[in-house]
């Protein structure tokens, strides 16, 4: 057996799968809990094979001939290229990361068995392309609904926005031309949660589990389909044009919105809808370095969002729901969360030294390039987030001593997810060009795509 | 033979490095849960801060020796990105990471040395056994670290880095006795001036990099040293570009109009004040406006901006500072006072450019007199008690500027000055509040929406939300905490 000949894209999809339904029997929340971390490795481990091999072009497109489903459909389903090899690999992690990083005490709720067939379908979307990336962008949205529906929480507002998702991506999966491109560009920009068509992502965080809410939504799925199903149909400018302003108004009016929130988890959705909408104005521009900041902006986002949710998470597993309305004074109980959040915060919104810096750098000056209003705008939504993180910061770990008899500190399961996400986020940001470069590698591919005189989505 | 280039290159190297590794130290320890002990941080303190400010001497000896007055020390390209296809004849992108030694960084990195050294000298035994001690100390080296990469930047990004470092660390420690909310309110206040001034800076330096085609200083001012040398742009470019640059100048300076924040950062522990309020920090803006003097000497209309502002400014704190009743409060608007005067001296420099040595020479003998002064603060105000017991009496006091003012106005300039000429109240009531309430309004609108939605007759979601309070508490005047003085 060669390392070729193993299908690694293939187990890295198909063992959370199985194993996700395995564990669905086990009854103790610990024992599911190791399975799932277990597993979870596992999946990460083969990602990271199939991408390495791509990377180190042993593989061409991260396939082998031991693929199970190329013998049963006769085509490849799953496969990596520039622009998904990197995101395969950090799907899994972020899936891994949130949980390891589940507290003892959400455990018996928190359904370990789903996150691995969530991370399953998420992983296998990101894989894949035309007709079975629609089909599972649809099979995506079920998940969210189906816990909102066990956990007795309205779905109204979600249905209502993932109905007109699915319609959108469908017709224009089946229709050409022109229309089919403004179809799937509607579709993106309701995934992606673009204003005014944006209220399902703070109701999913309201009311969902936050570790669903945030590993749904933290991927930006949205971006990944605007990239292969909508730049190969060749845009007109107009529709990119279009798609760009709305995420321009989103990220100012998210930013602005995370500002005056008083409810945490909407803070959260607020500044993670903000940051989506600044990737897809990447896509706007259509330009090699925009495209090149949007697209590493994109991961670096994924990143930093993610740490600041599961800091976000842990820290409501100590508190409770968190209140931004008033001083709570949580640094001496968990200083080790007040860094992990400022560290993830800050590296969200571009700080230097770290992921997004020179993502952002990129994308404004690629912006600038197309049009300097666009470039203010991404300016002023930028420094937004700043004030929104810092507020948040400040009203959570500021203020009148929290005191508890019990012990609050940041735990090692925890500690290790931190650190990992602290890890990247600063490689990132003081050893950007391996991962800027393989980022404009894939912008490279994406606007080579677009060039081409390419019939509309493969039928 | 030595090769004198080579050790300077490798002097300056270590300067660079020095700060870094002290942010390294200490901020790791604290990030993986093993802070140090008070007298480790106290020996990498001293260490480091000595090793980078030798390796600054060092550099200007050598500078003086070979008579080169402007040297680079290039790391490389940090990110360095050449598209294929021509879009729009796009240029390759590069963010070089690039320093430069020359009369007016090595002045400043010196000054940054000397009075951080100082400080941390003071703040050991100021913060002994305080609970924050270690995040002190970590905040002070990002701050230290933040002043050296802006002092020497060569490239507008690097200098960008280092103004966000100072940024962060600055008002983390306006913030610093965090149990009290005074502090964490004044904190966030300095964040959002700080803020738009990084938006300015940004914005500015994207458009730079974008006209020039890099980033670099070198390019900007044709490859001569600074003061000398004339940005390769137009009139209305360098307008632009200045304009933006003075935006981001007046908030990192507290110019008018964001003069307020100022006093609300003397919240922060007197050895945080001193350097970074009454030295360093509110000086980094002067500096902006002193590395980018080439575009100056392109465009008039930016002279005659940046001198109005100074003025403006200097004024402004002149008459503020007459009726300030706490000397933290006080020193910082005497500062301002003059941190307006050198920034008129940078503007004057289009007509006359040796201002600009002035302004740089203002510029480093105001810092260390204010350092001292804020320093002695605590101490001062002690003595002055004791010698009025002494003598049984108040000591006298000389009759203030407003005394010198015409009857007919002195009412409305003793309530200006009082009311720190409105500003506080112009930000807070034509800026912040509409804002907030502009977002509040339409964050009951989408509830509402969501509510009709899901189809619920009232608003069930959890948690129920306390009546808000966001940005507009930021209204509170500062308090001082005499107690920290």
């Amino acid at each position: 057996m060669t390392f070729t000949s193993v299908p690694w894209l293939e187990l890295a999809v198909g063992v959370p799968l199985v194993g996700g339904a395995c564990l669905a029997r086990v009854r103790d929340p610990y024992m599911a809990f190791r399975g799932c971390l277990a597993l979870a490795s596992i999946s990460l481990v083969c990602a990271v094979a199939a991408s390495g091999g791509y990377a180190w072009g042993l593989t061409t497109d991260g396939t082998s001939t031991n693929d199970l489903l190329y013998k049963l459909v006769g085509r490849k389903v799953f496969t990596v290229d520039a622009l998904s090899a990197t995101l395969v690999p950090i799907l899994a992690l972020i899936h891994l990361l949130t949980a390891i990083s589940t507290s003892r005490t959400k455990m018996s709720r928190f359904s370990f068995s789903w996150l691995l067939i969530c991370q399953a379908i998420r992983m296998a979307t990101f894989a894949c392309d035309g007709w079975d990336l629609g089909i599972l962008l649809v099979v995506g949205v079920l998940p969210p609904y189906l816990e909102l529906r066990w956990r007795g929480r309205p779905t109204g507002v979600y249905v209502f926005h993932m109905l007109l998702f699915v319609a959108l991506l469908l017709s224009g999966l089946a229709a050409g031309g022109e229309i089919a491109v403004v179809l799937l560009m509607g579709a993106v920009l309701v995934r992606n949660g673009t204003v005014p068509v944006h209220v399902w992502v703070t109701d999913l965080f309201e009311n969902g589990s936050f570790g669903g809410a945030l590993l749904y939504s933290t991927p930006i799925t949205a971006m990944y389909a605007a990239l292969r199903l909508v730049l190969p149909l060749q845009p007109s400018d107009w529709i990119l044009v279009a798609i760009g302003s709305a995420s321009l108004v989103t990220a100012v009016y998210a930013a602005g919105m995370a500002i005056v929130q008083t409810d945490a988890r909407r803070f959260f959705a607020f500044l993670f809808l903000s940051h989506a909408s600044l990737v897809l104005v990447g896509l706007e521009l259509h330009t090699a370095i925009s495209l090149t900041g949007a697209l590493a902006l994109w991961g670096s986002v994924m990143l930093s969002m993610t740490g600041f949710g599961l800091t976000l998470r842990a820290l409501e597993g100590r508190f409770g729901r968190l209140s931004l309305a008033e001083f709570r004074g949580l640094y001496a109980s968990s200083p080790a969360l007040a860094v992990s959040f400022l560290l993830t915060g800050l590296a969200s919104v571009g700080f230097p030294g770290m992921s997004g810096f020179v993502a952002a750098e990129l994308l404004v000056d690629g912006a600038m390039g197309a049009n300097p209003f666009v470039g203010l705008v991404v300016v002023v939504a930028s420094a937004l987030n700043g004030v929104a993180v810092m507020r948040a910061y400040f009203y959570l770990f500021t203020g009148v001593r929290y005191t508890s008899g019990v012990e609050l500190g940041i735990t090692a399961g925890e500690r290790v997810a931190v650190l990992t996400l602290t890890a990247l986020i600063l490689a990132g940001g003081f050893y950007p060009q391996a991962y800027i470069t393989s980022r404009h590698h894939a912008a490279q591919a994406a606007l080579g795509s677009r060039n081409e005189v390419t019939p509309a989505v493969e039928h | 033979m030595v090769d004198l280039a080579q050790l300077t290159a490798t002097a300056g190297t270590i300067a660079i490095i020095a700060p870094a590794a002290l942010v390294m130290i200490l901020g790791g320890t604290s990030l993986l849960g093993l802070p140090l002990a008070e007298r480790a941080i106290d020996r990498a303190c001293r260490g480091l801060i000595s090793i980078g400010l030798l390796a600054t001497i060092t550099v200007l000896v050598l500078m003086l020796v070979t008579g080169d007055r402007h040297i680079v020390v290039d790391l490389g390209n940090w990110v360095s990105i050449h598209p294929l296809h021509s879009e729009g004849g796009h240029l390759p992108y590069h963010f070089g990471v690039k320093f430069q030694f020359d009369r007016l960084s090595v002045p400043l990195a010196i000054l940054s040395f000397t009075l951080c050294g100082t400080i941390a000298a003071f703040a050991t035994r100021y913060l002994h056994r305080e609970p924050g001690y270690n995040r002190f100390f970590a905040l002070f080296s990002v701050f230290l670290a933040g002043m050296v990469t802006a002092s020497l930047a060569d490239t507008i990004e690097t200098l960008f880095a280092g103004w966000e470092m100072v940024g962060l660390s600055s008002a983390l420690l306006v913030a610093y006795f965090h149990e009290r909310p005074g502090p964490a309110r004044n904190g966030l206040r300095v964040w959002i001036v700080y803020r738009v001034s990084d938006a300015a800076l940004l914005f500015a330096a994207v458009a730079l990099h974008h006209m020039t085609g890099e980033g670099d200083f070198d390019q900007l001012m044709g490859n001569q040293s600074w003061p000398h040398g004339r940005a390769a742009l137009t009139e209305s470019q360098a307008l632009a570009i200045g304009l933006l640059l003075l935006l981001a100048a007046a908030g990192k300076s507290a110019l008018v109009p964001f003069s307020e924040w100022l006093p609300r950062a003397m919240e922060g522990p007197t050895p945080s004040s001193a350097v970074f309020y009454g030295a360093l920090s509110v000086h980094l803006g002067a500096f902006l406006l002193l590395r980018l003097s080439p575009l100056i000497a392109v465009s008039v209309w930016l002279a005659v901006a940046i001198v109005t502002i100074g003025l403006l400014t200097s004024l402004y704190a002149g008459l503020v500072v007459a009726v300030q009743t706490d000397i933290k409060s006080a020193l910082s608007f005497a500062s301002l006072a003059q941190v307006g005067i050198i920034v008129a001296e940078i503007g004057l420099g289009h007509w006359v450019p040796f201002l600009w040595y002035v302004a740089l020479a203002h510029l480093l003998g105001h810092a260390c007199l204010r350092t001292l002064q804020f320093v002695r603060a605590p101490s001062l105000l002690r003595d002055y008690r004791e010698l009025e017991n002494a003598i049984g009496d108040r000591l006298p006091r000389p009759p203030g500027p407003l005394a010198a003012a015409p009857v007919r106005i002195r009412g409305w300039l003793y309530r200006f000055a009082l009311e720190r000429g409105y500003l506080d109240n112009f930000l807070s009531e034509y800026v912040a509040r509409p804002f907030v309430a502009l977002f509040l309004a339409l964050d009951r609108l989408e509830r509402r929406w969501t509510r009709l939605l899901n189809g619920e007759k009232k608003h069930t979601s959890l948690p129920p939300t306390p009546a808000p309070q966001p940005v507009a508490s930021l209204q509170t005047r500062p308090e001082v905490a005499e107690s920290h003085q």
